[in-house]
């Protein structure tokens, strides 16, 4: 019984190095936590450095890890319940970089809008260890808890500004909408479970592969947890149709918390899509191409659209996100098409391309939004930028290469991202998503285009004066500076960043 | 040639400009004008230069310079030049220090400067890329700065047509991002690899004749925007009406060639079959261009949309002769490109002076100005007479050639166009009659003489109308080979045989 017992309980070897960004975020946040109520308010700006070296400890040992992974190749983790591969890297190195920007943003805003603490910053260390195992899981239990780590994280976020009650507002509905969406999604994984008999990944093939023969494929219960699993996931990408929370929860949530959520919760997301959809489901593919099809279109299209009749900045950011999304999907649907093939895959590269892109633009346009928004966090709608280029012309400048690569300007990385998905979806001759894909783009750049237009060319109104003047901190001007260097760079040289991509 | 990359030089010149001019404090305008100024002449110089040494009677292309770029994807700073875009080159390469040196835009020179010389930048990047995707990547960076003088130093509805021309552009390049991208794919076959090299692509691509058509129109698109062609062409008088004078030059001497160039470069030359499949309907959209752009310019009241209305019409022309594939058409549309930018620019010079005096362009407000300004009006005469095309002058040489060539492949369509001519003279001379005809009311009694600043503007327009039109064989020498070898290619790689004159009149 002993002996039994004993058996039983082995836990799986560990390989703790393999782990380290997780474990290096979780003692940072698990530190500043604990640290932070047992002393005396931190100097100013420490709490924020202390969360970038953090991060940029996590992005360093990524670094390393890449370095492993090229030598010795991918593996299993934790018995199997995570993987170790480029794409998990590339997770852990986007999402550091995105807590990194993200807590620059933040620390100037915690102390103008009077809610200073270690709270948020220990929050995005502990929502990006979310992210990292959704990016890596290799199993949906696994891939379940990393999207309540995340998201629950996220919920808490949305709501810390105590003096708004759209705050408020956006974290109620996050946390409704978000529940809604894991509840699809553990139904999905126990459909799945039912018809193949595990939620691992790997077995879940295995299954496919030896015991679910031919008529066993169109098994309503798996399609039906497919199906359902899809819901979920396109729920935490804000896939249209299941878009409805992004736009009120993006513009309620201080903005700082809503450049982290489109970044870093967008990467984790399409990473543990591309996960699902080609290591647990690609005998399935067929079924599900379509469906991604739809969801691309109707995100392009719908995104754009509904962006370009929104007033507010924020909200037009969280359509414009959207339509990113859509272009994503783009990608992966791309990527589908050569699910369970071995070999390179274009349209799984141009994705995850796409997202550290994106994720690096969102965050210096957010950062822009940020400073614009002043004390109390409300003026974003499109006239508080009204003559911004005459006030703070180097602001506008850094803000017009980020909206102008957001509307994939080429000599841009926003360019480079979307030249990368279109391309991948050509070469599987997906043309028709490609120009549909191109045509959205037309129509967001609208949505850009007005942005510039109020900033640069409209006329100044009475009463502009009075308001509040744009105040551009260090950190702030550090986290937009680098957000717009990246994307110069990556529009100039992207030879490099294309060819690590995963 | 010598291993200076002279091309590179000069496409990063006006760019390393914009750069400095954003770059100098806005406290000191003077010095933002000078450096402006020198940097345009330099890029000028440099054009020059690369015509005086480009080899007369090549066809192929020279100075080219190769590096690679972006080497996962295939794609390589691709450069050259040919009889094709030499001429083009030059007259971006002086069309801007002019323009620069004489258009004043009354606000925020540095910006203004510092998107010049950026639009110069991506303008002559368009024009040298052999590369497709470094061609996409200027084509659409042009975008960027035009739009920005239009919507930042334009007229009252600025915004509305910035931002239409800036959709319009993008909704053809969208097409095109797609082609390009499908192109290289699919000539993968046949290259072994990946590459956006538009020689290579042009000399071993074998596209089954659907999907050449295809990609042929996902091109086209965007070309036929930027020309523009019938029914594509509204935002072009929004745009050139709102523009300031210096983008209204730009816009109509440089931009719109991008799009005839882009048809030559790399839609007859990239897919010749598809292109010869599709003459009829570009010969069709190019006379109903002709004639709509000249009845439409003929109901005008405004002069700046009468000249943009103008440029539909002539623009409908090179696209005929580009179409009509024959070695006379398609040297005398490339070079009809060049003198619409010359007389074309220079109308709208001209009209930007009278809207400085006058704070108007209404037809009917303007009345008699020859009486106070003869100069004025006899330059006005000279570049309108040039626009429509009259022996002796610019115009009529690359016109003449258009039609001359193009009779013997589009007889119809040449026979329907050449009304156009007419009805060119038409609403040119009746708009002169009523703007400097008959006795000047109060208002335009103190119409200035032209100021000498502006007599210096507008010599090297003059010069260079009188001189092409009497002697245009230099600038014929140096494109006409590379026409032929461009036929010879359309010739190999489908089933187009280019008429001589002598078949012709049989």
């Amino acid at each position: 019984m002993g002996a039994l017992l004993a058996e039983t309980l082995k836990g799986p070897s560990i390989d703790w190095f393999a782990l380290s960004p997780l474990l290096v975020l979780l003692g940072g946040a698990m530190l500043l936590l604990v640290v932070g109520a047992l002393t005396p308010p931190w100097p100013k700006h420490a709490e924020a450095l202390f969360t970038v070296a953090v991060a940029v400890a996590s992005g360093v040992l990524g670094v390393v890890l890449w370095h492993r992974v090229d030598q010795k190749g991918p593996k299993l983790l934790v018995g199997g319940a995570l993987q170790f591969d480029r794409t998990y890297v590339w997770v852990v190195i986007t999402i550091a970089i995105a807590i990194a920007l993200a807590a620059l943003l933040t620390d100037d805003y915690v102390r103008r809008e009077g809610i200073d603490g270690p709270e948020v910053y220990a929050l995005y260390m502990l929502s990006a260890i979310g992210g990292i195992v959704m990016g890596s899981a290799n199993d949906l239990i696994v891939l379940f808890l990393g999207i309540e780590i995340l998201s629950i994280a996220l919920y808490v976020m949305a709501a810390s500004h105590r003096k708004r009650i759209q705050s408020q507002e956006a974290g109620i509905k996050y946390f409704v909408l978000g529940g809604f969406s894991s509840a699809f999604f553990l139904y999905g994984a126990a459909l799945i479970y039912g018809g193949t008999g595990s939620t691992n990944f790997t077995k879940i093939i295995g299954a496919f592969n030896s015991n679910i023969n031919a008529n066993r494929h169109h098994d309503a219960m798996i399609l039906a947890g497919v199906a359902l699993l899809l819901v979920g996931l396109s729920f935490k990408v804000a896939a249209v149709p299941f878009h409805f929370w992004a736009p009120d929860v993006y513009q309620g949530a201080p903005t700082p918390v809503t450049a982290f959520m489109a970044s870093a919760a967008k990467v984790a997301a399409f990473a543990a899509m591309l996960r699902v959809l080609l290591e647990a489901l690609p005998h399935w593919s067929a079924d599900y191409r379509p469906v991604v099809w739809m969801l691309a279109v109707l995100s392009l299209v719908g995104g754009s659209i509904m962006a370009v009749v929104q007033t507010n900045v924020k909200r037009m950011l969280a359509f414009s996100s959207i339509s990113h999304a859509g272009f994503m999907l783009v990608g992966v649907e791309a990527a589908v098409h050569l699910a369970g093939a071995t070999g390179p895959n274009d349209g799984h590269s141009a994705t995850l391309l796409y997202t550290l892109i994106y994720a690096v633009l969102v965050l210096g346009t957010f950062g822009v939004v940020t400073a614009v928004g002043r004390t109390g966090d409300n003026a974003t709608d499109l006239g508080a930028f009204r003559g911004l280029g005459r006030q703070r012309p180097l602001l506008t400048g850094g803000m017009t290469v980020l909206l102008l690569a957001q509307a994939g300007v080429p000599l841009t990385s926003g360019f480079v991202a979307k030249f990368g998905v279109i391309r991948a979806a050509v070469e599987v001759h997906s043309y028709a998503v490609a120009i549909i894909a191109m045509l959205a783009a037309v129509i967001a750049a609208f949505l850009y285009l007005r942005i510039m237009i109020s900033m640069w060319v409209t006329e100044p109104e009475a009463g502009d004066d009075a308001r509040e003047a744009v105040k551009v901190p260090a950190p702030l001007a550090v986290a937009i500076g680098l957000s717009v260097a990246f994307t110069l760079v990556i529009g100039f040289f992207p030879g490099w960043l294309i060819h690590l991509a995963p | 040639m010598s291993g200076f990359p002279i091309l590179t030089v000069l496409v990063l010149m006006p760019a390393i400009g914009a750069l400095l001019v954003a770059l100098v404090s806005s406290r000191r305008p003077d010095l933002v004008k000078v450096t402006a100024l020198v940097n345009s002449v330099v890029t000028g110089g440099l054009s020059l230069w690369v015509l005086f040494a480009f080899k007369k009677g090549v066809a192929g292309f020279q100075f080219v310079s190769q590096h690679e770029w972006i080497h996962v994807w295939g794609i390589s700073w691709h450069l050259g030049i040919d009889g094709i875009s030499i001429f083009l080159v030059v007259l971006t390469g002086i069309l801007f220090p002019l323009v620069i040196a004489g258009v004043d835009p009354h606000h925020d020179h540095k910006r203004y400067l510092s998107w010049m010389l950026l639009l110069e930048a991506g303008v002559l990047g368009s024009f040298v890329s052999l590369d497709l995707f470094l061609f996409f990547v200027f084509f659409e960076i042009v975008l960027v700065p035009m739009y920005f003088l239009i919507g930042g130093w334009g007229y009252d509805d600025r915004v509305y047509a910035a931002t239409k021309f800036f959709l319009f552009t993008m909704v053809g390049s969208a097409f095109m991002l797609v082609g390009i991208i499908a192109t290289a794919v699919l000539a993968k076959a046949d290259n072994g690899h990946v590459t956006f090299d538009l020689i290579k692509i042009a000399e071993n691509g074998s596209f089954a004749a659907g999907t050449g058509r295809w990609l042929f129109f996902a091109f086209a698109v965007a070309f036929a925007v930027k020309v523009p062609l019938f029914p594509l062409h509204t935002w072009l008088p929004d745009a050139h009406t709102q523009a300031p004078t210096g983008g209204s030059v730009i816009l109509a001497a440089v931009l719109l060639k991008l799009g005839t160039y882009g048809l030559l470069r790399f839609g007859v030359f990239l897919f010749p079959a598809a292109a010869v499949w599709a003459r009829p309907v570009f010969l069709t959209l190019a006379t109903i261009g002709i004639l709509w752009g000249a009845i439409a310019a003929t109901m005008q009241t405004d002069l700046k949309r009468l000249v943009a209305y103008s440029s539909v019409a002539h623009l409908g022309f090179i696209v005929l002769g580009t179409f009509a594939l024959t070695t006379e058409a398609v040297t005398g549309s490339v070079m009809q490109g060049i003198n619409h930018g010359i007389s074309t620019g220079g109308l709208f010079l001209l009209v930007g002076m009278i809207y400085e005096r006058r704070h108007t362009r209404e037809i009917s407000k303007l009345k008699g100005l020859q009486k106070v300004a003869p100069v004025f009006a006899g330059v006005f005469m000279l570049v309108m007479l040039s626009s429509i095309g009259v022996p002796g002058l610019n115009g009529f040489v690359g016109e003449f050639l258009v039609l001359l060539g193009s009779f013997a492949t589009a007889r119809w369509w040449v026979v329907v166009a050449a009304t156009g001519v007419i009805l060119a003279a038409l609403y040119m001379l009746w708009a002169y009659q009523r703007v400097f005809h008959g006795e000047p009311d109060d208002d335009n009694k103190k119409f200035p003489e032209m100021k000498w600043k502006e007599g210096m503007l507008m010599l090297p327009f003059l010069a260079i109308i009188v001189f092409t039109g009497v002697y245009p064989k230099p600038m014929l020498d140096r494109i006409e080979p590379s026409v032929k070898g461009l036929l010879t290619h359309v010739e190999q790689h489908s089933t187009w045989h280019v008429p001589t004159v002598e078949e012709g009149k049989g």
